[in-house]
């Protein structure tokens, strides 16, 4: 089973975050970057079926300069090999610009599966494995917690909402995206990162691709969000702090 | 080119609330003088017309066909496409639902259009709208435009807008019949279930203490298990905990767990997807050692500081506000 993980590089999660001066965007001088979260799951589950089928699984990941090194971290932890869609240009793109890219690039590969997590943890729009499907014609399911795969076909479980789950079967080649915390994440051996040094990465240049189409979706400003409720800090030492809080909750909450 | 379209959800013969909520965004859109009209999608819909027909809209749509009974995306596309296509609406508008998130990025693309998903506002600025979103799980906000011709999909947050303000009216309601084809439809649904009885209603419990990653590891719970005690209430947790194992999943709150109103919520979390859950406190404490968490945007009283040091300061003054 040849399988291809799209993965997103993303600030560190719990990073400080500052408004650059444009207010376009944030700072990144400053930030450290790490894969995207459910990004890490879909790499797992990618492993996970390989290892119990066998086949190839193939990181993608879209990005500049800086993607290198989230790439070379998949492919310590058992990815075979890689696609770097290098560019600098992802801010002036929409999910359906950044999705063709991915599609124009991994277009000769003929993956059985293509995996992905459900949403990214920097924009959160949790649309890009949906729209990569759309254009490579492909069945889709999302919000994956378990994969089985059969001959030519999967059955999926996936999560609805409220604690509600549904099986779902569907033709290969299809694309999934994954939830987070649906397994336990591995660490990369030594042995892991040693052998990632040799592994293949193919660059594929932006420039080399079809023109993605103009977004019709612009992020204008970017801002701290208002306050929707008028917040009383309670200040002092821990010990302090709790007893004006446990005031509050007696004489104005009615809850003690 | 001209109206807004809703697309209403619905499951077991009753709408899904955040429904009216989309609705309500629908209307927002269409205050300039738009047309508005709204439809909703499955099989055997008779059940559902009486309450679409019930609000001020210019036109209801019932798309009905056999292949629509259980969802499936390619299903849901494809009706919804032709229905798109014949009615020519400027923006088409869904609650921000996990299956909207399954189906309409795909429906946005085949118009050539990006889904602007899970919006908590939007406002008039001109001739255009601006798109208000959340980015890094709720720490920046951010304004979005819309270009281009083709119509704008938006989804909107649970909570996001108020279905009280829906205005009722008598609106006929018809039916639309898509051309759909059993072998264009390829995933296979089997029916929803539910792992296991819940043993816990949070719904039901008047003080939750709901516990975040800042907990780091499972030892140390049980320093929020006691404030728990101390105060009465149950315990819940944001969802890494509960897919940690270190709690059961049925003490989760937030889109994919529980949805609570508690007269009193005590949380040291603050993920988005957590928030959307517990949005119906009556009165909400925050303690996190970073003031600029989202949860503090939804708190009442906050303290910012180590959990720590703050939980078990505030475990014994409850105990002691108690005993006096």
């Amino acid at each position: 089973m040849k399988i291809i993980v799209a993965i997103k590089q993303v600030p560190v999660r719990d990073s400080s975050l500052h408004i650059d001066s444009s207010g376009h965007w944030i700072d990144e001088d400053d930030l450290s970057y790490e894969i995207n979260e459910p990004d890490a799951y879909a790499l797992e589950e990618a492993l996970q079926l390989k290892e119990k089928h066998g086949g190839e699984v193939v990181a993608l990941l879209a990005g500049p300069e800086r993607g290198s090194q989230t790439i070379r971290e998949a492919l310590a932890k058992g990815a075979d090999r890689a696609i770097h869609i290098e560019c600098d240009d992802l801010a002036s793109l929409d999910t359906l610009g950044i999705a063709s890219r991915l599609a124009a690039a991994i277009k000769d590969e003929k993956p059985d599966l293509i995996l992905t997590g459900l949403q990214s943890d920097d924009l959160g729009l949790g649309q890009t494995g949906v729209v990569l499907a759309e254009l490579l014609g492909i069945p889709h399911a999302t919000i994956i917690m378990q994969v089985e795969a059969g001959e030519g076909s999967i059955k999926v479980k996936r999560e609805l909402e409220d604690g509600w789950f549904q099986h779902v079967a569907m033709p290969l080649p299809a694309l999934l995206t994954i939830q987070s915390g649906i397994s336990k994440l591995r660490y990369a051996t030594l042995m892991g990162i040693k052998k990632a040094k040799t592994k293949e990465v193919r660059r594929v240049s932006a420039g080399d691709l079809p023109p993605a189409a103009a977004a019709t979706v612009t992020l204008e400003r970017v801002y701290l969000p208002e306050k929707k409720k008028e917040t009383q800090l309670i200040e002092g030492s821990p010990k302090e702090a709790a007893a004006k809080l446990v005031e509050k909750l007696k004489f104005e909450v009615r809850v003690i | 080119m001209s109206g807004v379209l809703v697309v209403l959800e619905h499951r077991g013969g009753a709408y899904n609330r955040m429904s009216w909520e989309a609705l309500a965004a629908g209307q927002q859109l269409a205050a300039s003088g738009q047309p508005l009209s709204a439809a909703v999608v499955g099989n055997d819909l008779d059940a559902l017309n009486s309450e679409l027909a019930g609000n001020k809209l210019d036109k209801g749509y019932r798309v009905e066909h056999a292949l629509l009974r259980n969802y499936t995306a390619d299903g849901y596309v494809s009706a919804l496409e032709q229905l798109i296509k014949k009615l020519e609406p400027s923006y088409v508008v869904f609650p921000h639902t996990y299956q909207v998130r399954d189906f309409a990025p795909r429906l946005a693309t085949r118009f050539g259009q990006v889904l602007l998903a899970d919006l908590v506002g939007l406002r008039k600025d001109g001739d255009t709208f601006v798109f208000v979103r959340q980015l890094f799980q709720g720490k920046l906000n951010a304004d979005y435009g819309h270009t281009g011709s083709g119509p704008c999909f938006l989804s909107v947050q649970a909570g996001a807008f108020r279905a009280e303000s829906l205005e009722a009216g008598s609106t006929g309601v018809e039916a639309f019949a898509p051309q759909l084809d059993a072998n264009a439809i390829r995933n296979k649904p089997e029916e929803p279930f539910r792992e296991a009885a819940q043993t816990v209603d949070l719904s039901a419990a008047p003080i939750i203490v709901s516990v975040g990653r800042g907990i780091k590891e499972q030892d140390n719970l049980p320093i929020m298990e006691e404030l728990a005690a101390a105060l009465g209430a149950e315990l819940a947790a944001s969802r890494p905990i509960c897919d940690n194992g270190w709690l059961p999943m049925e003490r989760q709150v937030g889109s994919s767990g529980q949805t609570v109103s508690p007269k009193l919520a005590v949380g040291i979390s603050g993920a988005i997807q957590h928030l959307v859950g517990m949005k119906g406190s009556k009165t909400v404490v925050a303690i996190n050692k970073d003031e600029n968490a989202p949860i503090f945007e939804v708190a009442d009283y906050g303290i910012v500081g180590d959990l720590f040091e703050v939980v078990p300061a505030l475990t014994e003054a409850v105990k002691k506000a108690k005993g006096s």
